[in-house]
């Protein structure tokens, strides 16, 4: 537990000092995107990890409300009115999703979220007197909370760390909460925790709405970052990617999704500077991990050190056991 | 191919130069020797990678041309790949500017990434040379860091109607092009141009960018003489094919990526007669020009086209800017300024300058798709000299209208 604790430590310090070590602010502008899409990532593995519902849509949710806070900014709201906004937007369409989707888990669930977060893009690039369609929004200025402006690297990585850390901290108590059990107990043995007298549908409602809170925020924190927003956000590669991301890392794991985030952002961006196909070292990627860890990279890190761990320690144990009387 | 430099030598260098500035020695000559980063925004994967990888050509062969020297000073060249989505361009111009510094940034080659870095480059006053489409961007929200020495979406398309009204006589036509910004802006112009001039557009049909089969929207083309199509990358070849397997014989006009000079080995002979309007022509007869295709040839087998020459073109406006500009780039204001004022006589797409706005005012082609020893080739009929984009419009009354879209100018019953 201690090791764990000093790890956390380091983990913590490391995000802290980063603008000290890197070496430029364009390098802090990467770990601002890592830790807004670990955020998007952890929203996602609400479903994916813990609900067992795979959703194909999160891009549209998280486009929703990057195009929410865009359309109040550009309409001449301030930075407050179109955050709250956005975030009413993003959960007010999750439970409209959540309505529609859950009706049916498993494969009828992602084909409705995929339908849906089509119809969001098309949506997005075709209403074109609200969304700008192909030409998209522009955000001219980021928010100044108390005064203190964002428009530097520095000011919006911490601002990012700060709702960061704020998320991973709500995860973690929601997964060690009651209502984090029982909404594994609704992914492991649905029939079994109904006849328990648990509903079912509203413990996934819930979940669906949790995730939605956590998407809202990281698509206005993509908003801001970007400064722009147009229908690609909103397309099925970035479902897809964000997905990636959960199933890389580990869903159902907390650190998983922020791994995977990671990895694929960090190639994405630094790595396709250097290698040309970028795309395939991504995939190469992913088929190591489906082959040599397909529970993801951090589950499967965790298994194959202890699988060491044992190896290492047995000969020792056992003769420990041969010297005793 | 890109020359990268790295952190390390980078390092090195400041710290050179901070070592030389502190024992005082002559200082101007090394500001001279300090090397001029261009930085290029192109697409190298995904459906646009074609054009993206052209593009890069184009600039690198203009490097070697000059053997890596603007002005007197070397040109560190620095490419990257945007992925073709505007959160990725926008990382790479990050990049670009934060990272690795550049001086002038060309690219990036679609519409939607220009529009996502536009207000960032404004900012950081990086001047940007792209041929990206967006009409507005020269128009009705200006970024006075950026030049667009290609053409904007209609610039071509005006000429194109005025060539189609007047000189093939027709009357009706039916527009199709893809679903998205450029397509409209495109189909607008010619709209508005053809339609002055007595012409009327009976139908305008949309598929999307992304079509399996061109089938059935072939099949809503009637009641017509021409037909108008704006489509790009890959898809006029398909277009055309489907559009000749349906037994339709009216005479096609087109834009700059619709006939593009390096579509046509791919063409067969359903091309054959399309007309189409083109800032830039294979067959234009300069000494800049000729250069240029040998050197394509030479380093890549392949025949230049729109893309690979309008960056060519652009680079070389980079240079010429630098050379107005005593090669130095430090006060961008002053650069940008420098780059805007320049004039090219001799260009691969002919004479070129800017208006106040920094959209390319030069000459456009309108060729005929012919046989020429049994291969397909664009052959120049009319050339339309020095036009604008505001073609022969006022420029307040035109940017007073609002900007060409799927349902401006509207369809007349």
């Amino acid at each position: 537990m201690s090791a764990r604790l000093i790890a956390l430590g380091i983990a913590f310090a490391t995000l802290v000092t980063v603008p000290y070590w890197m070496p430029g602010d364009y390098y802090i502008n990467v770990a601002s995107q890592i830790l807004f899409y670990a955020i998007f990532a952890l929203g996602l593995n609400v479903l994916v990890g813990y609900a067992g519902l795979v959703s194909l849509g999160h891009a549209g949710l998280f486009g929703i409300a990057a195009y929410a806070t865009a359309y109040m900014l550009q309409t001449g709201y301030g930075h407050t009115a179109a955050i709250v906004v956005a975030l009413i937007v993003g959960i007010a369409s999750m439970a409209v999703y959540a309505v529609l989707s859950l009706r049916s888990t498993g494969i009828g669930f992602i084909m409705i979220t995929l339908a849906l977060g089509e119809i969001l893009w098309g949506l997005a690039y075709r209403w074109i007197s609200l969304t700008g369609g192909d030409n998209g929004i522009s955000v001219r200025t980021r928010p100044e909370p108390f005064g203190f402006s964002l428009a530097s690297p520095n000011t919006f990585y911490y601002t990012t760390l700060i709702i960061f850390l704020l998320s991973v901290a709500a995860m973690a108590v929601l997964v060690r909460s009651p209502f984090g059990a029982s909404l594994m107990g609704t992914r492991d043995q649905p029939r079994r925790m109904n006849a328990l007298g648990y509903h079912v549908w509203m413990i996934r409602f819930y979940a669906c709405l949790v995730s939605g809170l956590l998407t809202a925020v990281s698509g206005i924190l993509f908003v801001y970052y970007t400064q722009f927003i147009s229908p690609q956000t909103l397309a099925l590669t970035s479902s897809a990617e964000v997905l990636l991301m959960v199933i890389s890392g580990g869903a159902g794991t907390l650190l998983g999704p922020i791994v995977g985030a990671t990895l694929v952002v960090v190639v994405k961006t630094v790595v396709s500077g250097f290698i040309e196909r970028w795309n395939f070292l991504l995939g190469a990627v992913f088929v190591a991990i489906v082959i040599l860890m397909p529970e993801g990279l951090v589950p499967g890190s965790a298994r194959l050190w202890r699988l060491a761990w044992r190896k290492l320690n047995a000969p020792a144990k056992t003769a420990a056991t041969e010297g005793e009387p | 191919m890109s020359r990268k430099v790295t952190r390390r030598k980078f390092m090195a260098a400041t710290a050179a130069g901070a070592a030389l500035a502190t024992f005082k020695f002559p200082s101007p000559a090394i500001a001279q020797a300090a090397p001029f980063k261009l930085g290029l925004l192109t697409i190298k994967t995904g459906p646009l990678a074609q054009g993206g990888i052209q593009m890069e050509q184009g600039v690198v062969t203009f490097l070697k041309e000059k053997n890596y020297t603007f002005a007197g000073r070397k040109v560190d060249f620095i490419s990257a790949d945007t992925g073709g989505n505007p959160a990725g361009t926008k990382t790479k111009a990050q990049e670009l500017i934060e990272r690795d510094k550049v001086d002038a940034i060309l690219g990036p080659l679609a519409a939607f990434e220009l529009l996502a870095i536009s207000d960032y480059v404004a900012q950081h006053k990086t001047p940007m040379l792209s041929l990206a489409g967006a009409d507005d961007m020269t128009q009705r929200k200006p970024n006075p860091y950026f030049l667009r020495p290609s053409a904007c979406s209609s610039q071509a398309m005006h000429p194109m109607a005025d060539f189609a009204a007047k000189e093939l006589k027709l009357k009706k036509i039916v527009t199709i092009s893809e679903d998205f910004a450029f397509g409209y802006e495109q189909m607008g112009g010619f709209q508005q141009t053809f339609e002055e001039n007595g012409g009327k557009i009976v139908n305008k049909i949309w598929p999307p960018l992304v079509t399996p089969d061109y089938t059935p929207f072939v099949a809503q083309i009637a009641d017509c003489d021409g037909v108008c199509q704006g489509f790009a990358g890959s898809n006029p070849l398909r277009f055309m094919k489907t559009y000749a397997a349906a037994g339709l014989k009216y005479p096609v006009v087109t834009g700059e990526t619709g006939g593009d000079d390096a579509l046509m080995r791919a063409f067969g002979d359903e091309a054959l007669g399309m007309y189409s309007c083109c800032p830039y022509t294979l067959d234009l007869a300069t000494d800049s020009n000729k250069r240029f295709i040998a050197a394509m040839q030479k380093d890549y087998k392949v025949d230049p086209g729109f893309y690979a020459a309008g960056l060519y073109v652009a680079a070389a406006v980079v240079a010429a800017g630098l050379e107005k500009a005593k090669g130095k780039s430090d006060d961008k204001e002053a650069f940008v300024k420098a780059l805007r004022a320049v004039d090219l006589e001799d260009t691969p797409r002919g004479p070129i300058k800017f208006d106040h706005l920094g959209n390319v005012i030069g000459d456009f082609y309108v060729r005929r798709v012919e046989k020429v020893n049994g291969k397909l080739a664009n052959k120049t009929v009319k050339t339309y000299h020095n036009v604008s984009q505001f073609w022969t419009y006022d420029e307040t009354k035109f940017l007073a209208q609002p900007v060409y879209s799927r349902n401006y100018p509207p369809l007349k019953s």
